[in-house]
């Protein structure tokens, strides 16, 4: 009977490594390319000891460890406890975000789309779609582990030895897999896949900010979060395992919880209550402008709030770092011309134009909204009232310029009432304010870009790729001391960095131009192609 | 022998109550048509028979084991066609079709699988993404009919079929019947119900308000004449005469089935020119019930 539940789970991992036959390859590929690029661009740039003791100085404050988590070994910074510092908190936020996307397609999206039923009415488990899923992540994790372990390891770099190093790909593993086991629980819980990625990535959020606040003020608060388990491995440092074994028997339990849920629960339900609707449409659903924000309304919202929550987050370190600063002599001497105050508006900058990619998540996925709608055949739909195309995509590039609007707001307001609030007079509120709302223009390229691909038809995860560029550029740029001809690829390169620098009218005049330049070629190819189902 | 049985079958989702008592039977060799309006409890139905909801109360069994707790032993001899068949977009039909008889366990019957897919008319190199509806309905029927099930569950399975391939999708399902096998078929087309049932089941907000042989429930219906007569006739005396209209010397009207012998032995002495009549259609049938449900009696 038991046996019963799990039948043909192999037969569909193997439809799940056919279907995600490229996706899978690609993560992989990214994930290995970046760290054991990283690592091995250390060994070149930061040669020699006091190169990379200049280093720990510099990230050695609570604002930078807000941000990228805690460093270990400052006081014999070696490559890899370098590396470890600068680069495995935010590959393991990524690869909570792969885990989410990847688990909720395979399971909730899957079962809304009938799929699950097809199979669950051929001779197979219960439970085999979601243990197929949650096998294949784990495997698919194993390879990512193993991998980058024999990788970094193979750059043959002293202080990355055998244990670390496969350490290290065992916590890149080990959180991919425990956040696999999360979102499968949520997938049980809402009854959506909208849900089931919303609450997952409020637990992404939320770990990481917990975190961040631990790692600021008090370690015990770190144990709280998911990420401070894995870190706490203190990699390439004093290597503990145990926080991975302890991680991967709490997977584990929340597996089994998920697996009980599911087999308890119908199919298409969720243990959570969802509402019931209007029956008439409110008047301002009713034009095609109204009724396409009205359908991003709670996204929008979500996004915007969980912006303005970070936002509020490294505004309030800005005091801690402004004091942590003050207090250090020897700093002052390090940084011969730099104050505290300089030293902390270098990371706001830094901050704001991480907060910008962030806000241009949810822009992008206003926009590329459109080709879903499309692929479920409502656009034809609509065009065949009298709507025009120009009028049809504008209206999705409007939507896209309001969420940019609202998400860079939020970010802003959240950052500057903190900060202001802690640093008191030596940075303003509009001085942090306006740094991160100078992206504006340049989200708005991003919106141009991604209209360009809707009038294409095709390719609209190029924009995606694109954001990624831009990350990596504003994360590592400086750190992998990347020449101005690959930096200057990103259009977030082209903003000034409010407040160390001025704001320029004309720079955001010409990249509003680019923008809308790339809005109408949208348009003009829309026009001319295919609306396909 | 009954293939599909179901006993007293509810089923709660929260305060709704969809199932409220669904007895049903299917027996070997048989084409069982399972008809009722939209969100009548179908769907549901069928859902717990193939052991994908669980019934709030009451029993069902599909060759005599339960459909919850022995679903997989069950799954392997039967095949299944939703209304709404969604596929996954990167994979050919041809993948999708070789993918269901694997899980099915059963070698893959070549000639069958080409034989179907040049029936139906279906191009399986093509990615899923690109297909119409009906061209995954074509990929679920496929696979549906190239096993070698006993018993065919298809819910709505024509819905965006062109005729020609509902036809062909008839053809089949007569095919299977000669074969000896059995199929639940819900539906909303009557006119298909009628050509490929023996039996059906009504069903309506949940419950089985009608069920038999298509023509024992005949006899619960009217038959439609038209007749022309040299002399003048008056039904006021007669009981079981509805929407009587008259046309010179034409008349038409309907006839209780159980009173058409009491009613023509009346006719017959006014002379009968002509005569005409319909059998009565499942879709008055259906009308009949439907009215009753959208709001009384006519
Ligand atoms: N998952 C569900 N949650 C709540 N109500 C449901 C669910 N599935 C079906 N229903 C309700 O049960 C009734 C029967 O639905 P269904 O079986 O799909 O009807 P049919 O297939 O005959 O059109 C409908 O009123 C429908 O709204
Ligand atoms: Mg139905």
């Amino acid at each position: 009977m038991v046996k019963q539940q799990f039948l043909q789970t192999g037969r569909l991992m193997r439809l799940i490594l056919r279907r995600d036959r490229l996706r899978l390859p690609i993560w992989l590929i990214g994930f290995l390319f970046v760290t054991i690029g990283t690592a091995a661009l250390f060994k070149g740039l930061y040669a020699s000891h006091e190169e990379r003791q200049q280093m720990a100085t510099t990230f050695d404050n609570p604002a930078v460890t807000a941000l990228i988590g805690p460093g270990y070994g400052l006081d014999h910074y070696t490559e890899g406890a370098m590396m470890a510092h600068q680069m495995l908190a935010m590959t393991l936020l990524i690869i909570a975000v792969m885990s989410v996307l990847l688990v909720v397609r395979h399971t909730r999206s899957e079962e809304e789309e009938g799929r699950v039923e097809l199979i669950r009415a051929l001779p197979s488990g219960r439970l085999s779609n979601l243990t197929s899923t949650l096998l294949v992540m784990a495997l698919t994790y194993l390879v990512l582990a193993l991998t980058t372990g024999i990788g970094l390891y193979s750059l043959g770099i002293e202080s990355m030895d055998l244990n670390g190093s496969m350490l290290y790909g065992a916590a890149l593993g080990i959180t991919g897999i425990f956040f696999a086991a999360t979102t499968a629980l949520f997938a049980q819980l809402a009854q959506t896949s909208k849900g089931a990625v919303g609450l997952s990535f409020l637990l992404v959020g939320l770990g990481y900010l917990i975190r961040a606040i631990g790692d600021v003020s008090n370690e015990t608060i770190s144990w709280f979060s998911p990420f401070g388990w894995v870190l706490g491995s203190e990699v390439y440092v004093n290597d503990y395992w145990w926080p991975i074994g302890m991680t991967l028997i709490v997977s584990l339990i929340v597996a089994a919880v998920a697996l009980y849920l599911n087999s308890i629960r119908d199919l298409d339900a969720g243990f959570l209550p969802t509402r019931g609707g209007r029956r008439h449409a409110t008047a301002w659903s009713r034009s095609h402008l109204g009724l396409t924000l009205r359908l991003q309304k709670t996204s929008i919202i979500s996004w915007a709030v969980v912006i303005f929550i970070f936002g509020a987050t490294y505004g309030s370190v800005l005091g801690d770092t402004e004091t942590y600063f003050a207090e250090i002599e020897i700093m002052k001497e390090v940084m011969a011309n730099q104050d505290g105050i300089s030293m902390t508006l270098q990371f706001v900058t830094m901050v704001a134009a991480i907060m910008a990619v962030l806000s241009t998540i949810p822009v992008i996925m206003a926009i590329n909204k459109m080709k879903k709608e499309e692929k479920r055949n409502r656009t034809e739909q609509i065009l065949a009232t009298a709507m025009s195309r120009y009028k049809f995509l504008g209206n999705y590039i409007l939507v896209a310029i309001i969420t940019s609007i609202i998400t860079l707001g939020a970010g802003a307001l959240g950052l500057s009432a903190a900060g202001a609030a802690v640093v008191e007079g030596d940075i303003t509120f509009m001085e942090l304010f306006n740094a991160i709302m100078i992206f504006l223009p340049a989200t708005w390229v991003m919106v141009g870009l991604a209209a360009v691909f809707m009038g294409l038809g095709r390719m609209n995860g190029l924009p995606w790729l694109y954001l990624g560029f831009v990350f990596i550029v504003i994360y590592l740029g400086d750190l992998l001391q990347m020449s101005d001809a690959v930096r200057n690829l990103s259009v977030f390169e082209h903003v000034n960095s409010i407040p160390l620098e001025d704001f320029e009218l004309i720079q955001s005049l010409v990249l509003s131009v680019i923008a809308a330049g790339l809005m109408l070629v949208g348009l003009a190819l829309y026009r001319r192609r295919d609306v396909t189902g | 022998m009954s293939v599909l049985k179901a006993e007293g079958l509810t089923k709660k989702f929260g305060k709704v109550q969809a199932l409220k008592g669904v007895n049903l039977e299917v027996n070997e060799g048989e084409v069982f048509g399972f008809i009722g309006p939209n969100g009548a409890g179908k769907s549901t139905t069928i859902r717990i028979l193939l052991g994908i909801l669980q019934a709030t109360s009451g029993k069902a069994t599909i060759f005599g084991r339960d459909v919850w707790k022995e679903a997989v032993e069950i799954h392997k001899r039967i095949a299944y066609v939703p209304g709404d068949v969604n596929l996954w977009s990167n994979l050919t039909g041809g993948e999708v079709i070789d993918f269901f008889t694997e899980m099915r366990g059963a070698k893959l019957d070549l000639d069958r699988k080409e034989e179907l897919i040049e029936r139906f008319q279906l191009d399986p190199t093509k990615k899923c993404a690109t297909y119409s509806k009906g061209n995954r309905q074509k990929v679920a029927l496929v696979s549906a009919f190239a096993a070698d099930a006993d018993l065919y569950i298809l819910d709505e399975p024509t819905s965006g079929l062109d005729p020609l391939m509902e036809r062909v999708f008839q053809e089949c399902v007569l095919e299977a019947k000669r074969e000896g096998k059995s199929v639940l078929l819900s539906s909303h087309i009557l006119s298909e119900v009628e050509k490929l049932c023996d039996t059906v089941g009504i069903i309506r907000q949940g419950e089985i308000i009608e069920s038999g042989s298509l023509n024992d429930l005949r006899h619960l219906t009217r038959t439609t004449i038209v007749l022309e007569t040299k002399n003048e006739l008056s039904f006021d005396h007669l009981s079981g005469i509805h929407d009587v209209h008259k046309e010179g010397s034409t008349y038409q009207f309907q006839v209780d089935t159980e009173k058409l012998d009491e009613v023509m032995q009346y006719v017959s002495q006014a002379g009968v020119t002509k005569i005409e009549s319909a059998p009565p259609t499942l879709e008055d049938l259906f009308m009949r019930h439907y009215e009753g449900e959208a709001g009384g009696e006519k």
